[in-house]
């Protein structure tokens, strides 16, 4: 068996630290979801899992009990006397059956693949390689669905060629099966596994909200007969979240669309199956009549978690790429750094000339040695995720960068290294040089970018990869430090 | 035993998507495969592995049911009773068992249960072959 394999396991990488779990550090036969390489957090021993962001969570979870319990304090024992306490009954269950749904939605795994073992990787890789000859392989592969052509493209970062409908997500760091969204207000991606729980939450929750607002407005008119309109509305609370009726309503409107074309919203948002594209496009997942649909993806069989977070851990098992590779946390930087310098390679290329003839002579007289550093500035190697706790669910790019910049600006250093060259040189980036979107755009002139100085090259496997002597890797490490930046 | 033989090589059948996103896995048969087991068997089994897979995914008027009923009881049912599919993923574990003891393991093969690898490939190890050192 390789070596990687019988190593004995490394402390669970920074990324996905089991939140405040007190025994991981134990001799105990160890779980799986403890060597997790995504960046979900566990719970309950492994029983709950969400993503790395769960502020807003709570804040759903706060809206929805303040207003029902508002509702339930000081509507309903008027309603109950006056009308029938068929109404509070009602209220009660709509009440219970929300909040199972979005506890389903936002515990459950939502059909993540498992990253491939160091073996299944090298295998792909051969093939990949064996098939290009001198200009980079192609990674992705084609594949004829129900006639229409579907390509399938290879995840860096998960080392696998990614299923149909399955899609990265960058917050969690998964690949997850039939990829709708990454929903903040559930503290977790929607998938596969979740995506009908999901539904019936908003399609509930909707039902809930519309009922509790007219019924508010029952009480209201009620009351008002008796006392008079104006101190009627002083007596009842005034419905709070009146615009969020609006809001879930239209989203239950859209996933109903969704769900009878079967499709989902990254689909939709692209416009992957838009006639738009072409004459003959069409969804090739789609059953043809919207009532299969339906039940297909509400009442369709549950598939089962493919990660077995509660397994337990045997010594001989194949560990997955992103823990062979030495200490997690620095393989973890690495694999993304390649992931988005890999589907950016033009940016890099042209970014690379630029920071060539800007940042040489800077550079030669102050080694920067850009290994992932501890703490919030290991967000250089995934901005995105650490650095937009509450971005909405579709993060821009321009949303993030400007968050990496206040967070930049907010870290605490010991030592400053400022990269001067996006300050003073940023004029030699023509647009033409640079397709992404420009360093200059995103961070303005006084704003720098402090980076740690690593007191000491104590990490082994970055240092290797980063060799702060040659002069092509300083150039390379900065350049997909602004590459992450402008990265689209 | 199998401990002591050494692994060789490792293939990976992967997975057929001109299907859609059902789990179905290629027929291909590999070519390190060629002087190990004929090609007859081991279509036969990827063939029954599909079957079991395509009947754990299938939509009927069972699934609807279980489905509906899982709806209706708040998914409290599940703990309980298996789903359908964990029932299939059963019998696709036992076939396999099954499958080695009789057909693989004498031929020096391994076969991993897909499911172990996020069903993302049917991995079979090839042992080194005993048979010609005797």
């Amino acid at each position: 068996p390789p070596p990687a394999a019988a190593a004995p396991l490394p402390p669970p990488p920074h990324g996905s630290e089991p939140a405040h779990c007190p025994g991981h550090k134990s001799r105990s036969p160890r779980r799986k979801w403890q060597v997790f390489p995504g960046r979900n957090r566990f719970y309950c021993d492994g029983r709950i899992m969400m993503a790395r962001q769960t502020g807003v969570f709570y804040l759903t979870l706060v809206l929805i009990l303040l207003t029902c319990g508002l509702f339930f304090t000081f509507d309903c024992p008027f309603l109950a006397s006056n009308l029938t306490p068929a109404i509070p009954a009602v209220g009660g269950v709509l009440f219970i059956f929300v909040m199972g749904m979005l506890f389903r939605a936002s515990f459950s795994d939502p059909g993540i693949l498992p990253r491939a073992t160091p073996d299944e990787a090298a295998d792909l890789e051969r093939q990949i390689d064996s098939a290009g000859c001198s200009r980079p392989p192609p990674r992705t592969r084609e594949v004829l669905i129900n006639g229409q052509t579907v390509k399938l493209k290879y995840c860096f970062t998960c080392k696998i060629f990614r299923p149909p409908r399955a899609s990265h997500c960058s917050l969690c760091d998964n690949c997850v099966e039939r990829f709708d969204h990454h929903c903040p207000w559930v503290g977790n991606c929607v998938g596969r596994r979740n995506y009908r729980f999901f539904y019936l939450f908003i399609l509930s929750l909707s039902l809930l909200t519309v009922f509790i607002f007219a019924f508010v407005i029952t009480h209201v008119i009620l009351r008002s007969n008796q006392t008079g309109f104006l101190s009627a509305l002083k007596d009842s609370p005034v419905v709070v979240c009146f615009f969020s009726v609006w809001s879930i309503v239209g989203l239950s409107g859209f996933h109903t669309y969704l769900i009878s074309s079967n499709q989902t919203t990254n689909e939709d948002i692209k416009g992957s199956w838009s006639t738009k594209r072409g004459k003959d496009n069409y969804n090739p997942y789609s059953y043809g009549n919207i009532l299969t649909n339906c039940c297909a993806a509400l009442c369709g069989p549950l598939p089962p978690s493919l990660i077995d977070r509660r397994g337990l851990i045997h010594s001989g098992m194949p560990q997955t790429v992103s823990q062979s590779n030495g200490t997690s946390n620095s393989s973890y930087a690495s694999t993304q750094l390649h992931s988005n310098m890999c589907d950016q390679d033009q940016c890099i290329q042209s970014t690379k000339f630029v920071l060539q003839a800007a940042t040489t002579p800077l550079l030669h007289s102050d080694p920067v040695v850009l290994a992932p550093l501890p703490g919030k500035t290991t967000t250089l190697g995934g901005p995105c995720a650490y650095l937009a706790p509450a971005q909405p669910s579709l993060p821009s790019c321009g949303g993030d960068v400007l968050t990496l910049r206040d967070a930049a600006v907010d870290s605490r250093c010991h030592h400053h290294l400022h990269l001067h060259h996006h300050h003073h040189h940023h004029h030699f980036v023509s647009p033409e040089e640079t397709p992404c979107a420009t360093p200059q755009g995103a961070l303005p002139c006084p704003t720098h970018l402090h980076l740690h100085h690593q007191p000491h090259p104590a990490i082994p496997s970055p240092a290797a990869l980063y060799d702060p002597a040659s002069q092509d890797a300083l150039h390379e490490d900065s350049v997909r430090g602004l590459v992450k930046l402008s990265s689209v | 035993m199998r401990q002591q033989a050494a692994i060789t090589a490792k293939v990976f059948i992967q997975r057929d998507y001109s299907s859609g996103t059902m789990c179905q896995f290629q027929t291909k048969f590999p070519s390190e495969l060629e002087n190990r087991i004929d090609k007859q068997q081991f279509e036969e089994t990827v063939r029954a592995l599909n079957n079991m897979y395509a009947e754990a995914e299938k939509l009927g008027s069972q699934s609807y049911i279980e489905g509906c009923l899982a709806c209706l009881t708040a998914y409290t049912v599940f703990l309980c009773m298996e789903t359908h599919y964990e029932k299939v993923l059963k019998k696709i574990a036992k076939y396999i068992q099954e499958q080695n003891d009789k057909i693989y393991a004498p031929r020096g093969l391994l076969l991993t249960d897909p499911i172990e690898r996020g069903l993302r490939v049917v991995e079979i190890t090839i042992f080194e072959d005993r048979s010609l050192t005797r």
